[in-house]
């Protein structure tokens, strides 16, 4: 079952590098849905088996995260015209390096701290942070308020990862309201980012400078 | 108790949604607001019954910040109906609703006693309050917006894994657990250090993003100054002492694990940085609505300084948070007032403001002396314990520090304030119909009529619930 699961946590990185490296807008938001599907899977692999509930949560994970929340952004890209991400503000080639970089001090940074005895992988904590810094990385060097709303999710799915070391200590209310508010967070996103351009006419943050010192 | 206090504004959020008329509509937020004061008088003479489920109770600090935010609320919902009338413009159904949602997830944050729940609520106020910002629908309205839901929910996501990582310190010694509050403290002294530690830091970033501690605050500005003065108030006042009050339960944590120095080491440091960058930021501001917004970063600073020496400065910091909240109301809808009267919120534009609305340029100025700690207003009560507690500390550095940036605000912020007040009325005054109504007015005098209260006398019902409260945020013996 470890093996299994470590195998999954290493598609999740993967798919970080895939998200560093692609400049299409559709290709990027399929990718973090690509990584929400994964995470249920491991949320399967760790504890479904046996478990009616985590099933459940598992089943409610890749319904939200690995389909709802891409359809609401390809949408948001199907009533753009925008389909790449142009001069974003670190290159491609540097984003991947960074990520490897990032990747790295995960692994080493995730050895520091004391781990449960009985750890379930021991690929969890450095793939929750390496996610973390990637969702960090794509949110700061692109200029799309799609791939933002992109690097966010990330994020989140990094965080949805540490996650999986607490799913005993998790009551179900909270695994649902979590995701119930990323829901409505890329909803409410979705619909600001069709004012942006509607007023605009593009989606590049670029235009919001307007508030500044 | 607190299960009503939840559901008694989110079942007037129903309402306002269904009800059809955009006149009878604000109504419903008063008649809400009394319903709430009603509950937190039952509360606070005892009727509170069990607690209803028992991770949504009012522990001390709850009930303490549950009680103010029905206090502001109130004065807030009684300015509402004025406000929209002049903005008949606009469609308020959603306004309405969502404001009410507003209000129940600030009391679920208030009153919750489970640290993913309270995420949950704390993220819940930051999806509410975005069409709260997004009122007046413009290109700025817009950019205002994007910045606070995107650098509010990254933060809120890095307050996520916080919060795991204090729940995996548990866990990590092998201890069962489970994300109650109770049950943590109860573990503290045996929960893994570098694990608390780091979800400490994750915390405090996370839900100090939301506070607007500096350096995260640089989505403050831009919504305080764009959304409606109504706004600015609820979150100036109100999500910032909610996001504060999430902050003081991982402290709370922290405290019974013998780790409050260092705690009080970030506290410490991540408030002086506030003060100082707020300090700088407000010197020759032009724009009346972000000072005000600068002067939020400021106190919020303040208060984690309070947190930080502890003492009569956790004392302090709990009288601070409802001054500064009270004040920041009197100051930002009497700022909304001077706006709708000039259509402008920059000085150049806007002077005179005496002469042309003189009962609101009157409350501004007043709200300028209280919130910068000028007696007999209460700020300076509360600023003057947090002080004394840093002499009592002999932390003559730390206090030196923060009188010296008091006195950066007050000058920073009194040179906008007086060119807003004083001299003659520029021309834009007389293009705009709007001048000062009872409706308008009233509210505002009664938040600094509140402020002076409790800068010459603090109520005994008040006084109790601050001294239950300071206790449960200092270190065990």
């Amino acid at each position: 079952m470890n093996e299994t699961l470590g195998l999954v946590l290493v598609g999740v990185l993967l798919v970080n590098f895939l998200m560093l490296g692609t400049s299409r807008l559709n290709a990027a938001i399929r990718f973090a849905g690509l990584q929400g599907v994964l995470l249920g899977a491991a949320l399967f692999v760790a504890h479904g088996q046996t478990n009616a509930r985590v099933l459940l949560l598992a089943l409610a994970t890749v319904a939200l995260k690995g389909i709802a929340i891409p359809a609401i952004l390809l949408r948001a890209v199907r009533n753009v015209s925008i389909r790449r991400e142009i001069e974003p503000i670190v290159g491609f080639t540097p984003s991947l390096v960074l990520g490897a970089l990032a990747t790295g001090l995960s692994l080493v940074f995730a050895r520091s701290l004391p781990l449960q005895s009985e750890q379930v992988a021991p690929l969890i904590v450095p793939a929750s942070f390496a996610t973390v810094l990637t969702g960090f990385l794509v949110l700061t060097t692109r200029r799309k308020a799609i791939t933002q709303v992109v690097g966010y999710l990330t994020l989140e799915n990094g965080v949805f990862v540490f996650g999986l070391l607490l799913v005993e200590a998790i009551p179900f209310l909270v695994e649902f309201g979590v995701l119930l508010d990323l829901l409505v967070a890329v909803f409410v996103m979705g619909i600001i980012m069709n004012h942006i351009q509607r007023e605009f006419s593009s989606l590049s943050t670029e235009h919001l400078t307007s508030l500044r010192e | 108790m607190a299960f009503w206090l939840v559901l008694t504004p989110l079942a007037f959020a129903a309402l306002a949604f269904a009800t059809p008329s955009e006149r009878v509509r604000p109504w419903l937020l008063p008649v809400a607001a009394l319903a709430q004061l009603g509950l937190i008088a039952l509360e606070l003479s005892g009727v509170g019954g069990a607690p209803f489920p028992t991770w949504l109770r009012l522990d001390a600090i709850g009930r303490l910040l549950a009680s103010y935010l029905a206090v502001l609320f109130t004065l807030c919902a009684a300015y509402a109906p004025g406000y929209l009338a002049q903005r008949a413009e606009r469609p308020n159904r959603i306004f309405c609703a969502v404001m009410l949602v507003f209000f129940a997830m600030m009391n679920a944050i208030v009153s919750v006693q489970h640290l993913g729940l309270l995420w949950v609520a704390v993220e819940a106020t930051t999806l509410s309050s975005g069409p709260l910002i997004y009122f007046n629908r413009n290109p700025r309205s817009i950019e205002a917006t994007w910045k606070y839901l995107l650098i509010g929910s990254v933060g809120i996501a890095l307050a996520l894994l916080g919060t795991f990582f204090v729940a995996y310190a548990a866990l990590a010694r092998g201890a069962a657990t489970s994300m109650l509050l109770a049950d943590l403290l109860n573990d503290a002294p045996r929960l893994s250090r570098p694990w608390l530690h780091f979800g400490f830091v994750l915390a405090l970033v996370g839900y100090g993003t939301k506070m607007g501690l500096a350096p995260m605050h640089t989505w403050k500005p831009d919504a305080y100054g764009e959304a409606p003065g109504l706004v600015g108030a609820l979150l100036a006042g109100g999500l910032t002492s909610c996001a504060f009050t999430a902050i003081l339960r991982f402290f709370q944590i922290c405290a019974a694990a013998g780790e409050a120095e260092f705690a009080r080491a970030l506290l410490l440091f991540l408030g002086l940085f506030s003060m100082a960058v707020a300090g700088a930021f407000m010197v020759r501001q032009s724009d009346y609505k972000r000072l005000l917004a600068y002067s939020s970063v400021e106190h919020m600073g303040i208060l984690a300084l309070g947190i930080a020496v502890g003492g009569l400065g956790t004392f302090g910091a709990l009288l601070h948070l409802i001054n500064n909240g009270l004040s920041k109301g009197v100051l930002f809808l009497s700022a909304g007032n001077i706006h709708r009267a000039f259509g402008s919120k920059r000085t150049p534009d806007v002077q005179g403001a005496l002469r042309v609305v003189p009962a609101s340029a009157s409350l501004f100025v007043a709200g300028f002396f209280a919130v910068t700690g000028t007696p007999p207003f209460g700020p300076f009560v509360s600023e003057f314990s947090i002080l004394s507690a840093m002499m009592r500390g002999e932390r003559y550095g730390v206090a030196a520090a923060f009188l010296a940036l008091l006195v950066l605000a007050f000058v920073g912020m009194g040179s906008t304030v007086l060119a807003v007040v004083l001299g003659e009325p520029s021309a834009r005054s007389e293009a705009t119909p709007y001048r000062d109504a009872w409706l308008h007015v009233a509210p505002i005098a009664g938040l600094l009529a509140l402020v002076l209260l409790l800068g010459v006398w603090i109520p005994e019902p008040l006084l109790g619930l601050l001294k239950q409260a300071a206790p449960a945020l200092e270190p065990a013996p």
